[in-house]
């Protein structure tokens, strides 16, 4: 099978944190564990005085939801990813997500 | 998806306690032996196309939690000394019969309220039962100048004679894809930050659909937010000058000859007025009051109405205004003199969906649901009626800041009774929030009906009724669209839906309530829509309006869709959008639009300001919380674990706190806790802080209150509220405040 991954468009990530919980509710972890955390990041920008952004990301205890994937569906993550700006799939093919896609970044987590 | 053939999956619609917000997305419920295991966003559902924000996604923690109440309970010791003995219904509902019955005859039916707290199903059946009682005082309790939507919904009424909303294609099943939507080129985003939630029957990510699909932003916001950092023009104001911003607005629209002068002619009435009007407001002036930079204004208002479709999204900051139902007129000319009116894209006339009332929105469907002669009697004894015109003209609701007062006072009538509908007003709602405790401990008798214990429960309740969330009742909505069916998949404890509860309890007090059961008053009111409950639930809980009914866009003022008279128009005095308001003057409100500043500030009083320097805004909305919900679930209390206060580095620095510090916000009302959180999303003479907290985990029973005097924000926001029409102004965002150090 071809290696999987996370593609995501963070300039559209809002931080709603569905991907979080909708981890913790697939996997049945308790709160204290969960497959993507996210972090909020305010800084100051060039083009405009305040940046703020989020960022998820996907880590150890991240399986990609294979069991779904056995089910041909999304992870719970991109399924419910309010902002629509996850996709799962094999690396090849998220890496020409990437290149057309600024602010955006690729996990492989496994 | 399911790995076990034994789940059964239930698709079914939101709009109450577990999510908890005002929204309809679509949700797939997972059951396995009668219990809730998971829940999916349904992908059929066009409200959401299967996403879901991490309150339904938590709805097995909320529905499970071992705090539910899940029996009927009376209260065996001290008020507020928490001591509550299980009883059955049959004890509980003949109780309530008992007390009310007996207050009604010693005193009259308005000498109870019926109070709700946020817009979901309970305003049908509290209003309901209110007005089976025969009390007119059903009120959101505690909600300053009602300022949440209904100042909104009173402007555009007043203008359009209906209400409107942003077109994110919502009101068709194919949304983005119908070859008649157009995505708005331009979307001014006015006080709020979409994403965190489903305010006002609005998937907040619609915007971010919108943005995808190639909409520029304008962002007014005192905060820097997701949006406001992803938008064209940011335009930081003052909060509580937006009326002076929209006026200003209107000046260089109109002056630059920008508006759709075609539109103007034919479908307006007033144009001459409001032109002269708006003179008062040259942009040099609205820089000066807004603290927003006078070329922003000009070029956002240019950018706004030289681009068309144009939408406006607004949210709960307007109301919030003092004179809020007249900022919301305001605001809405922009988008009637640009011909943004019912166009694909720009904001369409809202109707509930295929006409079918669940919670009354106004007078007309008041009517329509109880007759001309009851709801002509209840407007004379109805709190705020004689004060206010548009108390008693425009919706049904008491006037909350009166309300307290008047059972404070005893004046002019005695309030005996209140029952208190899945509303924390204590912990939540309630400005002047100590007052309100004090004021409600008088009463005689106190019915609450919540899923959980909090402050309000436990300080007030002599009877509480588990109610129940949306999985585990049968109930409808029609705010806007789509038309949808919460239908019952789980049973928990011997709790009960707000409808089964209130019909009951309707029964109990009025011999000739029309209805015995819920599927009987759902079938009634669906029947305009020539469809029942069970084939709604059969196709999946949702069905969108037809095309060429009322309740459907677009242009239907030129298709005559929505007058009486099936003539083209628009439902006001003159057929026309009235940027002169008739009905404004009627109700003795200033019939254009004006600017007034807040109470507290630095204009109105420089002498407090000096003493409190910072405004203080709250009440930005969460994506963890619910306003006063949620505290207790885990998946959610995690990732927002204390209440936090946002504060400029410069600000910081000058009062000399660190980031994490524990300190109080305070004023002359009181202080109360917050967590530092330095950040540039405020400006340096403002802070943030998010409200209605309290901490399930501390001691219920009096004096904690679970912590409710330690956390709870709304005990230094001042009441009542700011405005002429008795709606709107709440001063939940300008009141003014320092940061001190506890231990000093
Ligand atoms: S892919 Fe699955 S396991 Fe990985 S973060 Fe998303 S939901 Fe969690
Ligand atoms: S669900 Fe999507 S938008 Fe929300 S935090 Fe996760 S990646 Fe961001
Ligand atoms: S906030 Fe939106 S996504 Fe969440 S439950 Fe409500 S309608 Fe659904």
């Amino acid at each position: 099978m071809a290696k999987m991954g996370l593609f995501i468009n963070y300039d559209y990530c809002t931080g709603c944190q569905s991907c979080a919980v909708a981890c913790q509710q697939e996997h049945d972890f308790p709160a204290g564990k969960c497959g993507i955390t996210v972090t909020e990041y305010v800084y100051p920008a060039e083009k405009k005085p305040v940046a703020v952004d989020f960022l998820p990301f996907p880590n150890e205890l991240c399986d990609l939801c294979i069991r779904r994937h056995q089910m041909g569906e999304d992870p719970a993550c991109v399924k419910h990813c309010q902002a629509a700006c996850m996709m799962f799939g094999p690396l090849e093919q998220l890496v020409k997500e990437m290149e057309k896609t600024p602010r955006s970044a690729l996990f492989s987590p496994r | 998806m399911t790995y076990d053939k034994s789940v059964e999956v239930f698709p079914t619609t939101v709009w109450s306690a577990g999510a908890g917000c005002h929204g309809a997305c679509g949700q797939k419920l997972y059951v396995k032996d009668g219990k809730l295991i998971k829940i999916e966003g349904d992908e059929n559902a066009s409200w959401n196309q299967g996403r879901s924000c991490p309150r339904a996604l938590a709805l097995t923690q909320y529905v499970y939690h071992p705090d539910r109440i899940t029996t009927p309970l009376k209260r065996v010791g001290k008020r507020g000394e928490g001591k509550f003995e299980p009883i059955s219904w049959d004890q509980a509902f003949d109780t309530c019969e008992e007390k009310l019955k007996s207050i009604r005859d010693e005193f009259g039916a308005e000498s109870v309220v019926f109070a709700q707290g946020t817009g979901r199903d309970v305003g049908g059946p509290i209003s309901f039962l209110c007005y089976n009682y025969g009390s007119p005082n059903w009120v959101q309790l505690g909600l300053s100048g009602q300022s949440c939507y209904t100042p909104r919904l009173g402007g555009m009424k007043a203008t359009l004679g209906d209400f409107c909303v942003m077109d994110a294609g919502q009101f068709s099943a194919l949304r983005y894809d119908d070859p008649d939507y157009q995505v708005p080129k331009v979307i001014i985003v006015w006080g709020q930050n979409p994403p965190p939630t489903c305010s006002d029957g609005f998937f907040g990510h619609w915007v971010v659909d919108c943005m995808k699909r190639g909409s520029k932003i304008i962002s007014i916001d005192p905060r820097n937010t997701w949006m406001s950092t992803r938008a064209e023009y940011h335009l930081q104001i003052r909060p509580g000058t937006d009326g002076a911003l929209a006026l200003g607005m209107l000046n260089v629209i109109i002056n630059e000859g920008l508006y759709d002068k075609e539109f103007v002619d034919k479908w307006t009435y007033g144009f001459d007025r409001l032109k002269e009007r708006v003179q008062q407001y040259p942009t040099h002036k609205v820089a000066e009051i807004t603290w927003i930079p006078e070329h922003l204004i000009i070029e956002a208002a240019r950018l706004y109405a030289r681009n068309s479709p144009a939408a406006i999204h607004w949210g709960v900051p307007i109301d919030m205004n003092p004179e809020g139902t007249t900022v919301a007129q305001a605001i809405s000319h922009l988008w009637c003199i640009t011909g943004n009116v019912d166009n694909p894209g720009g904001n369409v006339i809202a109707r509930p969906s295929h006409g079918v009332t669940t919670y009354p929105y106004s007078t007309e469907e008041l009517v329509g649901l109880y007759g001309q002669d009851l709801v002509d009697k209840l407007n004379k004894a109805r709190i705020g009626c004689d004060t206010y015109p548009m108390v008693k003209g425009f919706r049904g609701w008491a006037q909350p800041d009166m309300v307290i007062d008047q059972i404070d006072s005893g004046t002019p009538y005695p309030i005996k009774g209140a029952w208190i509908q899945t509303a924390n007003i204590l912990g939540g709602q309630a400005a002047r929030a100590k007052f309100h405790y004090q004021a409600l401990k008088k009463l005689d008798f106190v019915v609450v009906v919540d899923l959980f214990h909090n402050p309000t429960s436990m300080a007030l309740a002599d009877i509480v009724l588990p109610a129940a969330t949306f999985a585990e009742k049968d109930s409808f909505r029609s705010w806007w669209v789509p038309l949808g069916v919460m239908h019952k998949t789980i049973q928990v404890g011997d709790c009960k839906s707000d409808w089964e509860i209130n019909i009951e309890m309707a029964n109990r007090l009025n011999p000739d309530c029309k209805y015995n059961n819920i599927k009987e008053l759902i079938n009634d009111r669906l029947s305009v829509a020539d469809i029942t409950f069970d084939e709604l639930v059969n196709q999946g809980s949702q069905a969108m309006p037809p095309e060429g009914h009322s309740s459907r866009p677009y242009y239907r003022y030129e298709k005559g869709l929505l007058r009486h008279d099936g003539k083209p128009g628009f439902t006001t005095e003159t057929g026309r959008i009235e940027l002169y308001s008739k009905a404004f003057e009627s109700w003795d409100v200033d019939p254009l639009p004006f600017y007034r500043e807040p109470a507290q500030g630095p204009v109105n009083t420089p002498e407090l300001y000096e003493k409190y320097p910072l405004i203080m805004i709250t009440g930005a909305r969460s994506h963890m919380f619910f306003h006063s919900e949620h505290r207790m679930i885990p998946w959610l209390r995690e990732k927002n674990p204390e209440p936090y206060v946002e504060v400029h580095p410069d600000t910081a620095k000058e009062y000399g706190v660190y980031d994490g510090e524990w300190i109080y916000l305070e004023n002359d009302m009181g202080k109360v806790k917050r967590k530092v959180r330095i950040s540039l999303r405020v400006h340096p003479q403002m802070i943030h802080t998010l409200h209605s907290w309290w901490k399930p985990e501390l001691k219920g029973s009096e004096p904690d209150l679970f912590g409710v005097w330690d956390y709870q924000i709304n005990q230094i926001i001042p009441g009542p509220q700011d405005s002429s029409s008795g709606f709107g102004g709440g001063q939940y965002k300008t009141t003014l405040c320092k940061l001190s150090r506890i231990n000093e």
